[in-house]
């Protein structure tokens, strides 16, 4: 009998290759919740601003553990992690899809005129509409034939993944109307996650000219 | 994502008494102070608290100004509110309305009038008539509600301490009371809140002071036990829980002018043709509705209103 450690527990996942399909699962519970509680009338008097925003901030925290996982990988020495960001990086492209339907149909009842003008006159709409067009790409690419092809500019691509970061954190720092507690949580988790990017590359740097 | 974190002395939800429960009591207590009463006995030396009630809820009059539109629920009302004192989350105020205290309560009149002072509450609308009045309460962030409030028109009460001629604007001031008020340990705006009119606006017969929604006591979220609700303007005009009025000759300053002038102006007024910088005032979502309405001019009450503005350009004074 093995003992119930984290990295045995983990493996034997890993051996009845249940891995994807529990992480998978475990992303759509938000969507799951809230969607019961918005058709169950649970979410206060203002439910359609509250799914809204829900699901932008899902969006926004899928794609902060999305870029969570390379320093995972370098600080825990375990390669497993890898296996998931792309799911994990494609639920929150997910979810800023459900952020946006929703901005569109129950936020502005698709009128065309409107939407135009919030993305062109609030700065907060055009930078959070820019990180959503910036994903398309990647989303588009994230399959193992466009990893084949496009090889070394895959990765420089994929790079786009800190703009859309910064954009999506700026959107909602300015959204909210005065207190910024919040997003600046999202602000510091996010400057630690790329801080760890410029440790890794400034001690590469330095091994290379040693 | 709730930044709510317990502490040992919060109140939770199933140690607060039901509201039932509570009103229940309190009549008892007034049924018990009226017999104090009837034997000679002052009944504020018995029970200083609720019995020494400030205002009769038992006979309220119906206004021609109210609208007949459909009402808000109770529940909608109490439950989304902006009452940054009690925290920036349209939940906070309810669950941090305990800490509001609202008895004794005074309220100081001073600048330019002939009877500047301290006034309980009780003095200050003294032995009032109280009217209901249903109106429309729009939020600048795009969103509306239709709210019985139970009040009395401002301008008789501010005419009883006679101001000035040189009283052209009145401001208000919203308590300031850090040690319990949770909000206001954090200098999100410039405690205390303040807001002001100018004389003619808050003479106008539809600006009034509220004590009270649908016909009970102000809940302590919506401003207890006195606020102001001037349903032409954005809803962050009518502060809530006043503890001064002061009279001034310049044009006042106003919390959330101060804190972004750009985004919001002293007037204020409902204007679906002069954006926020940051959202439309076009539409608004009416709270329990799905898809948004056009938003009117001074909120709809355009017709009593709009001549106190009659010249102004309305996109510069906004």
């Amino acid at each position: 009998m093995q003992a119930w450690t984290l990295k045995n527990i983990s493996e034997q996942i890993l051996r009845m290759r249940l891995g994807k399909p529990l992480v998978f699962t475990a992303c759509l519970i938000p969507l799951i919740c809230y969607g019961y509680w918005f058709f169950t009338d649970s979410l206060g008097a203002n439910p359609i601003e509250a799914i809204t925003r829900r699901a932008g901030d899902w969006a926004l925290r899928f794609l902060l553990i999305t870029l969570a996982i390379s320093p995972l990988r370098k600080l825990t020495g375990w390669q497993g992690f890898a296996r998931y960001r792309r799911m994990l990086g494609l639920f929150s492209f997910f979810y800023v899809c459900v952020h946006l339907s929703l901005y569109v149909t129950l936020d502005k009842f698709f009128d065309l005129a409107e939407i135009i003008e919030d993305v062109i006159d609030r700065p907060f709409i055009t930078v959070g509409f820019t990180a959503f067009v910036l994903l398309i790409p990647l989303a588009a690419t994230s399959t193992n034939r466009m990893v084949e092809v496009l090889q070394h500019r895959w990765t420089q691509l994929h790079r786009l993944v800190y703009v859309v970061a910064m954009l999506a954190v700026l959107h909602f720092w300015w959204m909210v109307k005065i207190d910024t507690r919040e997003p600046a949580i999202y602000a510091a988790v996010l400057a630690v996650l790329l801080g760890f990017r410029l440790m890794f590359y400034l001690k590469r740097k330095l091994q290379e000219t040693e | 994502m709730l930044l709510k974190t317990t502490r040992a002395c919060d109140i939770r939800e199933s140690q607060v008494t039901d509201e039932s429960l509570y009103k229940a009591r309190r009549k008892f207590m007034q049924g018990t102070a009226a017999l104090a009463g009837a034997s000679m006995l002052p009944a504020s030396t018995l029970w200083p608290g609720p019995a020494r009630a400030a205002f009769n809820f038992g006979d309220i009059e119906k206004s021609g100004f109210s609208t007949a539109e459909e009402l808000n629920s109770f529940e909608d009302i109490t439950s989304y509110n902006n009452f940054y004192e009690l925290g920036t989350k349209k939940g906070d105020p309810k669950r941090n309305a305990h800490r509001l205290v609202t008895k004794p309560w005074s309220i100081r009149v001073d600048g330019e009038c002939g009877k500047p002072g301290d006034y309980d509450l009780e003095d200050f609308i003294p032995a009032p008539r109280l009217e209901e009045r249903i109106y429309r309460l729009r939020c600048v962030e795009a969103w509306s509600m239709v709210i019985p409030w139970v009040g009395v028109e401002l301008g008789p009460v501010l005419k009883r301490f006679e101001p000035t001629s040189k009283a052209k604007y009145v401001q208000f001031f919203t308590l300031h009371d850090p040690k319990n008020l949770p909000g206001q340990r954090r200098s999100v705006l410039d405690w205390p809140y303040r807001e002001g009119l100018r004389m003619d606006e808050a003479m106008h017969p539809l600006t009034i002071l509220a004590v009270g929604l649908y016909g009970k006591e102000m809940p302590n979220q919506n401003g207890a036990p006195l606020r102001l609700v001037v349903p032409w303007k954005y809803g962050f005009k009518s502060i809530k829980s006043i503890v001064r009025v002061h009279f001034t000759e310049s044009q006042p300053a106003t919390s959330w002018n101060q804190s972004a002038p750009r985004e919001y102006g002293f007037y204020s007024n409902v204007n679906p043709a002069v954006n926020h910088p940051r959202w439309s005032q076009k539409r608004e979502r009416r709270i329990g509705e799905i898809l948004k309405r056009e938003t009117l001019p001074f909120n709809g009450y355009a017709e009593q209103v709009a001549d106190l503005y009659a010249g102004m350009d309305l996109k510069k004074h906004f």
